[in-house]
């Protein structure tokens, strides 16, 4: 491990200063490796507070173009942004909060064909995806490559997260299967309330700066939820589930096929939710 | 008998999870519910009794992002 420079020290000096975190958890934060699959409203503020915190190398998945309605929550890009590569224009904003991190960029869309090997290649995954499809492939792909995770979700007032980690409950043990199409809310069908992807994208930033430095306990086990119409925020304990379809006794999911990979936009709207 | 889901008062005929989830007509997938804080798998809705005052929760899984 190389030992921090003058100006980190300052730069990190607020946790190196924290009791618990100190020097040796930022330098653990500066090893580690975040993929963000996702960077518009919960990657973005995620990838910031990463960026400010110092995580070692941020890889950022995301096919998609700044487009003007992304712009109410999606706060790593801003108005001159727009028609950019998401990946572009969170890299320059990630740069320019910190120069220590390494950002590493793939511009297209997390598939069952390209999940496993790039998800193998990080310590952590965030996922900040729009659509069910992809939520399920990343819960998979971790679960099977023994890797650990934050699946978060919004809707309309709202929002949902959760830690995996090997070994522990997965996002099927609570919701085994995506809803049907039919039953399926998007945010671009229902709206949501912008800053609340901001609390719930810092706090899967926060989940993962725990685990990369070493601190805390961890969100596994927990459904965190918020309601911002009530300030409320809820925890709904889940076993793991042994009949899970995915990490239980018998799994019937043993590979990575048939999710549908529609991001979410106007071209396909009516396609975007497909799963298995 | 009167029970509470997401925080609003509710008269049910429902004596089991199961039953409620007809009552409530919720959707065979991406829903979960929980009796306090413990969630409850669905192949335990059934044997799941209700009782006077229980606070339930439903909670749908949520796609944006």
């Amino acid at each position: 491990m190389t030992e921090l420079t003058q100006e980190q020290k300052l730069r990190y000096n607020r946790h190196i200063i924290l009791e618990g975190f100190g020097r040796e958890g930022q330098e653990r934060l500066m090893q580690g490796r975040v993929l963000l699959v996702g960077v518009g409203g919960l990657g973005s503020p995620a990838a910031l507070y990463l960026a400010a915190a110092g995580a070692g190398t941020i890889g950022i998945v995301d096919g998609d173009n700044v487009s003007l309605a992304n712009l109410q929550r999606q706060v790593a890009h801003t108005t001159n942004d727009v028609g950019r590569l998401k990946v572009d224009s969170a890299e320059d904003k990630i740069r320019a909060i910190n120069p220590d991190v390494k950002v590493e960029k793939h511009p297209f869309f997390l598939s069952e064909d390209n999940a496993r090997q790039l998800i193998a290649e990080y310590d952590f995954i965030i996922d900040g995806s729009d659509n069910f499809a992809t939520k399920y492939l990343v819960n998979d792909a971790c679960v099977m490559l023994g890797k650990a995770c934050s699946i978060g979700g919004i809707s309309r007032y709202s929002g949902q997260l959760m830690t995996h980690v090997p070994g522990s409950a997965c996002y099927r043990c609570i919701f085994p299967e995506p809803p049907a199409m039919n039953d399926v809310e998007t945010c671009s069908q229902v709206g949501v309330l912008g800053s609340i992807a901001g609390m719930l994208g810092t706090m899967q930033a926060t989940e993962c700066i725990k685990y990369l430095s070493g601190v805390g306990t961890l969100l596994t086990g927990t459904l965190l939820t918020f309601d911002a119409l009530t300030m409320e925020w809820g925890r709904l304990d889940f076993p793991h589930d042994e009949d899970c379809p995915l990490c239980g006794n018998k799994p019937t999911i043993t590979e990575l096929k048939e999710y549908a990979f529609q991001p979410c936009n106007k071209k396909n709207k009516t396609k975007c939710f497909q799963t298995n | 008998m009167q029970i509470n889901v997401n925080n609003k008062p509710l008269d049910t005929q429902a004596a089991t999870l199961e039953m409620l989830a007809a009552e409530l007509s919720l959707p065979a997938k991406g829903v979960a519910v929980a009796i306090g804080n413990k969630m409850v798998q669905r192949s335990l809705w059934a044997e799941t009794a209700l009782s006077e005052d229980m606070h339930i929760t439903i909670i749908k899984a949520a796609c944006g992002g």
